[in-house]
């Protein structure tokens, strides 16, 4: 019980911290626990826990390989695991063992929260100061100017659509939540509690009267009215899609003409010619960013450092985004890719482009947007929600 | 056997379609390993070997299929042991509360995977330091361990023990018995628990994914984290044509073996 | 005989404590164990930042799985499901292993029963993407084939997943009864057949009751691993989902709830294990 009085008493104050992060200054000074440096060359091992296509070994395809060039130069030894879902890599990192992470914004608040990882001195990380200044000290990566790791990349959850199937291309997120659509039985949807956002940017803007301004922020009354608006969707559904393979076979077999993507997808399947458009709706989008943090436990932290300099370095985020396929985070990876119109397509260099993503983050009680006045629905109650509505 | 004409033609029916249903799919699987396109779809679009190629090139399948064979050959050595002990103990005795333990000897595959998976995941995670390769195995020798037991414990009781007594009644000592009698006669239980066993164990998912370590790729799990990747599921198909091949020539061995013996 | 027993009685005890030491170590503590640690969580809380257990005491978790009508409705579709996987496999199975064990050469018997089990090495997930391209709804290769006769596929959802559900579980029902079939002596169906009974009625009034127990014991396998399956439905079920989705998509974020609804589960196993107890099927698995 102590244990937990006292985890306590540091969840209220990084909760406090959490509010307080807008306003932050940018530049911290190794707050918290971090390590002090300098790194060091100390050979170890490190487990990486990583989205498919981060941290690639050869070991799928021998010439995409950015590991075994940093395991030559470093001396480190790196095992890699992959998982499918933001919610299996806060499983496993839970689960111990792993010593560094791709987490998207909708773990990495979880497993800080969760006293699983430890803070990152970013001046032992000469590749930071590359990255894209609206990657950096974001809700989801830095808690009270005490970062917690180095983005990786960003994309946008898109509108995919059928060209042929599906006319005028459209520019609007209406095709699948309104009940007349006329692709009623040919939409996907994301199968995970996070696509209630989704539902949240669209009441953004067709019901303003909500008050809405973060999607990850809703209070009873929104939350209940995004809820109602994926019941009204649920019709129009025929299958909800969490994995790439699935959702390239339906979409070839025709039997899914519309939904959210990711580019990557779209990607896959232009891969012989253009079969399908992805654009980013005029409500804006729901969207991720993914940050590379270290372990609490880890025991290998000169090599952790070395991987999480080595990863966003513009040679290794070139490859690694365009391996993926979403927009790169360091700036200067842009002139390294191999297809020169890469950033260009994922819209990497463009600010406002990503004026109305809204990045992926966990709810908790307390509202994200600031609110102090009403309580907001935490993760594990959309979760829940989720599965009593896919069940309902 | 007599068996009248239309009792035949209805039961050859059965089997034909049985085996078409078992069949016609892992012939698409087979086909799709040549199929150009990516996503498995019927018909398919054109005949490449591009994906043997890669798959053959690919370090990781043959890692994954080297930790599930080592998987399932230690947790069905596990089994081994403990299902014949318990199987010994419970078809040989009468005993109070035999019939709870026998019980308790089939929950592990009554049990639906997933709860057993998290059962152990959240105990393994929260007392004994975390997931390694050796939870994997404690977590498939644990569903393993019914089929031996269930093998083993039904020969025991269809051979009766007057074999033993027999042995031992001219003066054999229990160790000669049980190496000149009783494991000649359980050794066929033993072949085909140890079949079972090491299947199931080899294509386990659910179970594996609460219990795998950092770093811990089995087969299946390769399999999975192979179809959340783009451009890659074709392989998988190349991957599962292969294992058929492979697999059918020691299970018809151990059949024929089983067979002969009788 | 009786000497030997009256030599060796006040050893027995002691025999049986060592053969039964490991196994009731590994499955009475360790899995038993877990099992506990498992559904006393039930009755915990979590903490909603970090979504960790707090050990404290709250009935909310039964309370959401019992009001909520979600609950009750999924519980009831993947009973069905299971329950129809397990006829469909039987109805499949008693045939089959029938012909294998009475009708076919004893020659072929071996190649028959390898070729039943060899798909169960082909991998889990690979044969129900195999089934993805079967069912996919208008260009899926059961529509290419039964198109012509006017049929088409069912699609995605439940039925695709009672399908593949039952073609993965199969093998398990063939294999012990099977088994059963090969146990019968000729003599007894002949006699059957000398006292004038037709084959049908031999089949009910004979071979069935004496297989039974390997029937219920390939069905406490069909029952079972559907029961608790949600990787199938993710594939094949369209929107449609179970008891195991629930359970997977509670666990990371909210142990005590996943560990509630995964009493469920359990709870129809015990009830299914109590009613095919008397019947011997788990002398039989």
């Amino acid at each position: 019980m102590k244990i937990t009085r006292v985890r306590k008493s540091v969840i209220a104050i990084a909760a406090g911290a959490l509010l307080l992060s807008g306003c932050s200054s940018s530049d911290s000074e190794s707050a918290g626990g971090a390590y002090a440096g300098p790194v060091k060359d100390t050979p170890g091992t490190i487990n990486v826990l990583a989205w498919p296509g981060y941290a690639e070994d050869g070991s799928t395809d021998p010439n995409v390989d950015w590991v075994t060039p940093f395991e030559k130069e470093t001396g480190c030894t790196v095992n890699v695991k992959t998982y499918g879902t933001s919610d299996e890599a806060v499983q496993l990192m839970q689960s111990g063992g792993y010593d560094v992470v791709s987490a998207s914004g909708d773990a990495s608040l979880r497993l800080i929260f969760g006293g699983d990882l430890q803070p990152v001195n970013l001046d032992l990380i000469p590749n930071y100061a590359d990255v894209f200044d609206n990657l950096k000290d974001r809700p989801w990566n830095t808690i009270d100017g005490a970062n917690y790791g180095v983005p990786h990349g960003r994309g946008a959850n898109v509108l995919q659509y059928t060209i042929d199937k599906v006319k005028p291309a459209p520019d609007s997120w209406s095709v699948v939540w309104e009940p007349n659509s006329p692709l009623k039985g040919k939409i996907t949807a994301y199968d995970s509690a996070i696509y209630i956002a989704d539902a949240a940017v669209y009441l953004m803007s067709t019901k303003p009267e909500l008050g809405i301004t973060d999607p990850y922020a809703l209070d009873q009354t929104q939350f209940d009215a995004a809820m109602a608006l994926l019941k009204q969707q649920k019709p129009l559904v025929a299958e909800y899609w969490a994995d790439y393979t699935k959702y390239v076979a339906a979409v070839q077999a025709g039997s899914i003409v519309a939904g959210t993507s990711w580019q990557v997808i779209a990607n896959v399947l232009n891969g012989e010619k253009a079969t399908v458009g992805a654009v980013k709706p005029k409500e804006g989008a729901t969207g991720w960013s993914d940050t590379w943090m270290i372990s609490k436990n880890t025991e290998s932290i000169d090599c952790a450092y070395k991987w999480l300099n080595w990863i966003i370095s513009p040679a290794t985020n070139a490859q690694a985004a365009e391996y993926f396929g979403e927009a790169p985070a360091n700036s200067k990876a842009c002139a390294l890719t191999a297809s020169k119109t890469h950033c260009e397509s994922y819209h990497a260099e463009e600010t406002d482009y990503w004026s109305n993503v809204y990045y992926w983050k966990t709810p908790t009680e307390e509202c994200l947007d600031g609110r102090t006045d009403v309580k907001c629905i935490p993760y594990a109650e959309w979760v829940k929600a989720w599965s009593s509505f896919r069940n309902s | 056997m007599n068996l009248s004409r239309t009792a035949r033609i209805v039961l050859w029916g059965f089997m034909g379609f049985g085996l078409s249903f078992i069949y016609v799919p892992l012939m698409l699987v087979v086909i799709n390993s040549f199929n150009k396109n990516k996503s498995f779809n019927w018909p398919p679009t054109g005949f490449t070997t591009m994906w043997w190629t890669k798959a053959a090139s690919n370090s990781g399948v043959k890692d994954a299929i080297l930790l599930s064979v080592l998987t399932a050959s230690l947790a069905t050595i596990i089994a081994l042991i403990l299902g014949s002990l318990a199987a010994a103990a419970i078809a040989r005795y009468n005993f109070f509360g035999r019939d709870v333990i026998s019980l308790m000897f089939v929950l592990p595959i009554a049990l639906p995977g997933i709860v057993t998976g998290i059962a152990l995941n959240n105990v393994f995670t929260n007392f004994f330091g975390g997931l390694t390769f050796f939870t994997i195995i404690i977590g498939h020798a644990t569903f393993c361990v019914v089929v031996v037991f269930n093998n083993v414990a039904a020969r025991y009781r269809r051979m009766g023990a007057t074999f033993e007594e027999a042995s031992m009644d001219l003066g054999a000592n229990r160790l000669t018995t049980f190496r000149l009698v009783t494991f000649p006669m359980i050794r066929n239980a033993l072949v085909a628990g140890a079949l079972l066993s090491f299947g199931l164990s080899f294509d386990e998912i659910i179970v594996t994914t609460f219990t795998a370590g950092a770093g811990q790729t089995t087969l299946p799990i390769w399999i999975f984290q192979n179809l959340f990747r783009p451009n890659q599921a074709p392989i998988v198909n190349v991957v599962a044509a292969a294992l058929i091949v492979v697999s059918i020539i020691p299970i018809y061995l151990s059949q024929r073996l089983t067979q002969e013996r009788k | 005989m009786t000497n030997t027993r009256r030599y060796f009685h006040s050893h027995v005890k002691a025999r049986i404590a060592a053969l039964l030491s490991l196994p009731i170590a590994w499955l009475g503590v360790l899995y038993i164990g877990s099992l506990a640690a498992l559904f006393i969580t039930s009755i915990w809380k979590i903490d909603t930042f970090t979504s960790k257990v707090v050990r404290e005491f709250t009935l909310s978790n039964f309370i959401d799985v019992l009001t909520d009508k979600a609950y009750f409705n999924v519980t009831m579709r993947t009973v069905g499901v299971a329950i129809a996987v397990t006829i469909i496999c039987a109805v499949l199975a008693i045939p089959m292993a029938f012909f294998i064990a009475r009708v076919a050469k004893p020659k072929s018997r071996p190649v028959l029963i390898a070729l039943v089990i060899t798909p169960l090495w082909a991998s889990y997930l690979v044969k129900i993407y195999a089934w993805r391209t079967m069912m996919a709804p208008d260009s899926g290769f059961l529509n290419w084939l039964i198109s012509p006769l006017g049929l088409s596929s069912p699609g995605f959802g439940m039925v695709a997943v009672i399908i593949g559900l039952s073609y993965l579980w199969l093998p398990y029902m063939v294999l012990p009864i099977y088994a059963g079939m090969e146990k019968l002596p000729d003599s007894i169906i002949d006699a059957s057949a000398d006292l004038g009974a037709k084959p049908g009625r031999t089949f009910l009034k004979v071979i069935l009751p004496i297989t039974w127990p390997a029937i219920i014991a390939g069905s406490l396998f069909t029952f079972s691993l559907s029961l608790g399956d949600y990787i199938t439905v993710q594939i094949l079920g369209g929107t449609f989902q179970m008891l195991g989705n629930v359970v997977y998509q509670n666990f990371a974020l909210n142990l005590p709830f996943a560990a509630a609804v995964a009493l469920i589960p359990v709870i129809v196993m015990f009830i299914y294990l109590g009613s095919v107890r008397k019947t011997g099927a788990l002398d039989n698995l």
